[in-house]
């Protein structure tokens, strides 16, 4: 452990401890949360975590209170978290979406569980993709991560909150029960070797600040509450004092930005894994826990002689439009494997665009797929 | 975005946003005079105003926060609590005011202040009361005297309303207070007081809306509803809050019902306080 805390080599941990760890290393110290299957232990080791690196912990009444107050704590100053599974995920949406109206860093964590409704609360499930990406109300632009192991929910709750910091909003990791709950190796590397951003501070004096006149990136510099600046901030459309102005002009102005800070700065946000696509006839594309299945469906394919490859979005929102629109041209068919009735392949289907196929492979939860049925749906594609 | 300073009308120009006016509450809407009070106990309380925070959430009142030359934030409808509970644990430098209405307090948020009360969490709670849900148009909400006329109960509430100084005291908060928009004076004194108070404080303020309450009631002007509060407020101090619950048109008893000790959130020495619990 470093001084400051932060632990650091090689450990034996959930999906759920790592992203704990990784909350910490990014410099995460404020957690607001209420327990719910399969997230619990973020919330359990947190409150353990937190006060040892002088950062705070508060079980709140619900989610609604959880989401609400880690806004808060970010305005204060502080970066902060939640961590929820699908009925929490939707009792957190008014306030995900004051988070994008407001700009507002911080990182919900979304331990998928099967669905609808208390659905299989301990058991996995990927149905939530479309309620990150549409969930709250009206237009905006969205964050999600999709971890597959839990090295990588460390890895990616680090990266959370850097795009959280960066580009102010609230950024979803969008993992799963089969994920949080997995043990795996995990290594921290020394604090030195983890990249840490932080909220960009305004560089004007009080009475010159435009707490929402963004910079080139389309992102505001963000002052937090006691530093002198005296700003106001509301759910309401602003203009850029910050101040309530119902106009559609005002609306468009802000909503096209909050829209477009997130798809112009796309290139430097998403992320993919590519295994073999260079040469494919066939591409699984796969996220989570889903896309770990699948290698092994490929790998088998590859056996056969099935040109076969993986495309795993590790950043799911915004969506890797332009790289699979090139795919799309190369290819005779995508192919979906997700623990839901359909919801990345519409994505899929969509950026496509006729070019190729879309299969869906569908689960609709409480397990993964198995790696044979994937492969037959593969085997039928090149047919 | 600091309001700019110009040459000075009045000796609270310094707390409003000149520029954000004028502001959107009717003629006779008793939140503009609450907020004056809560300028001048402000003013009394000598606290640093780069450090003082106001959270508003949804309704008439809650555009307060647009008003104030604070650090402000106008959140979503109910939940401006756990907003501020969240900023309050993350900084506890702040003094966090939440200034807001009943319907958004006590009937959407009503859950959140009966956790952020009993937690004793650091922060001051200004509920203006007006019987209603002015934003909307006037509809009912849990504190509409039983037999109100509103836009959701024509024939008057068949609904028992909450007593607010009662469920306050008996969440755990450690001061508790009522007036009206006729006490201003009284009004300030109490805010002074209630922006020191260490721990969960809550001033409620009776207030008129005349342009929903007031003429669903016969009381169209808001004048005719300052005149009934002075003519039937009665001062108790001290009282079982129990007893303070509003009937229609009845008496309203005001005063401070609540002014106790015990430990809050955040705790100054929280990891002092909680090793010696181990
Ligand atoms: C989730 C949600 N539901 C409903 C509304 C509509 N709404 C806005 S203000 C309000 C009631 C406000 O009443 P109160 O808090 O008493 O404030 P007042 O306007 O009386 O000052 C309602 C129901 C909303 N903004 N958000
Ligand atoms: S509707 Fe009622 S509460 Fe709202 S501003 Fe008008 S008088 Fe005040
Ligand atoms: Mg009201």
């Amino acid at each position: 452990m470093t001084e400051d805390g932060c632990l650091v080599g090689e450990f034996f941990f959930s999906g759920n401890e790592a992203c704990t760890e990784g909350a910490i290393s990014a410099g995460c110290r404020f957690f607001g949360g209420y327990p719910i299957t399969p997230s619990t232990e973020i919330a359990e080791r947190m409150s353990e975590r937190l006060p040892e690196v002088g950062g705070a912990f508060i079980q709140m009444e619900d989610e609604i209170a959880s989401m609400a107050a880690i806004l808060g704590a970010s305005w204060g100053g502080v970066k902060a978290m939640t961590a929820t599974s699908g009925p929490g995920f939707s009792l957190m949406m008014e306030n995900i979406g004051l988070g994008l109206m407001t700009e507002t860093p911080c990182v919900v964590v979304n331990m998928q569980r099967a669905g609808p409704s208390t659905g299989l609360p301990t058991l996995t499930g990927q149905g939530d993709m479309m309620q990150a990406r549409w969930g709250s109300h009206g237009c905006y632009g969205i964050i999600a991560l999709s971890p597959d192991s839990p090295q990588e929910l460390f890895d990616l709750t680090v990266k959370a909150f850097n795009l959280s910091e960066t580009y102010r909003l609230p950024v979803l990791v969008m993992s799963e029960a089969a994920v949080g709950h997995m043990y795996e190796k995990v290594v921290i590397p020394p604090p030195g070797e983890i990249e840490v951003v932080h909220r960009r501070k305004p560089t004007v004096p009080p009475e010159k600040y435009l707490p929402f006149k963004p910079d080139a990136d389309l992102v505001p510099p963000m002052a937090n509450a006691g530093e002198g600046y005296h700003f106001h901030v509301t759910g309401l459309t602003h203009d850029e004092r910050g101040y309530p102005a119902s106009s559609v002009e005002v609306q468009d102005k802000l909503v096209r930005r909050l829209v477009d800070k997130v798809y112009k700065n796309a290139d430097k946000i998403i992320e993919v894994e590519e295994d073999r696509v260079d040469d494919a006839e066939v591409v699984v594309c796969a996220y989570g826990i889903s896309a770990r299945v699948s290698r092994i469906a490929i790998e088998h394919a590859r056996d056969m002689g099935i040109r076969a490859g993986l495309l795993r979005l590790i950043t799911v929102w915004p969506f890797p439009e332009a790289r699979v629109r090139d795919i799309a041209r190369q290819v005779k068919a995508f192919i979906v494997p997700e623990i839901n009735y359909g919801q990345i392949a519409l994505e899929v289907e969509r950026c496509a665009g006729g070019a190729a196929r879309t299969i869906l492979v569908p689960h609709m939860g409480g397990g993964v797929h198995n790696p044979e049925t994937i492969l037959d749906v593969i085997r039928q594609a090149v047919r | 975005m600091k309001a700019m300073t110009g040459p000075k009308e009045h000796p609270l120009d310094i707390y409003l946003r000149a520029e954000r006016l004028p502001h959107i509450w009717c003629p006779g809407c008793g939140i503009g005079i609450i907020l004056n009070s809560f300028f001048r106990g402000l003013m009394e309380s000598k606290l640093d105003l780069d450090k003082v925070v106001m959270v508003s959430g949804i309704g008439c009142t809650g555009r307060a926060a647009g008003y104030v030359n604070l650090d402000s934030f106008h959140t979503t409808h109910g939940r401006a609590i756990p907003f501020a509970t969240g900023m309050k644990l993350a900084n506890p430098e702040l003094k966090v005011v939440v200034f807001s209405g009943d319907g958004d307090l006590f009937a959407i948020g009503g859950n959140h202040f009966i956790h952020a009360a009993r937690r004793n969490i650091d922060m001051t709670v200004i509920c203006v009361n007006n019987f209603n849900y002015g934003m909307t148009g006037g509809q009912l909400g849990s504190t509409t005297p039983l037999g109100a006329r509103t836009t959701t109960s024509r024939t008057g509430s068949i609904e028992q309303p909450m007593n607010i100084p009662y469920l306050a005291a008996a969440s755990g908060a450690v001061y508790v207070a009522r007036w009206t928009a006729a006490h201003v004076g009284k009004l300030e004194r109490t805010i002074t007081e209630a922006l020191l108070k260490k721990g969960f404080s809550l001033v409620e303020v009776i207030s008129p809306c005349p342009t929903y309450y007031g003429r669903m009631n016969k009381q169209a002007a808001g004048l005719e509803q300052m005149r009934y509060y002075r003519d039937n407020s009665v001062i108790k101090h001290g009282i079982d809050p129990k007893h303070a619950a509003i009937e229609y048109q009845g008496e309203i008893i005001v005063g401070k019902f609540v002014d106790i000790e015990r430990p809050y959130l955040p705790y100054p020495q929280d990891r002092e306080w909680q090793i010696n619990l181990r």
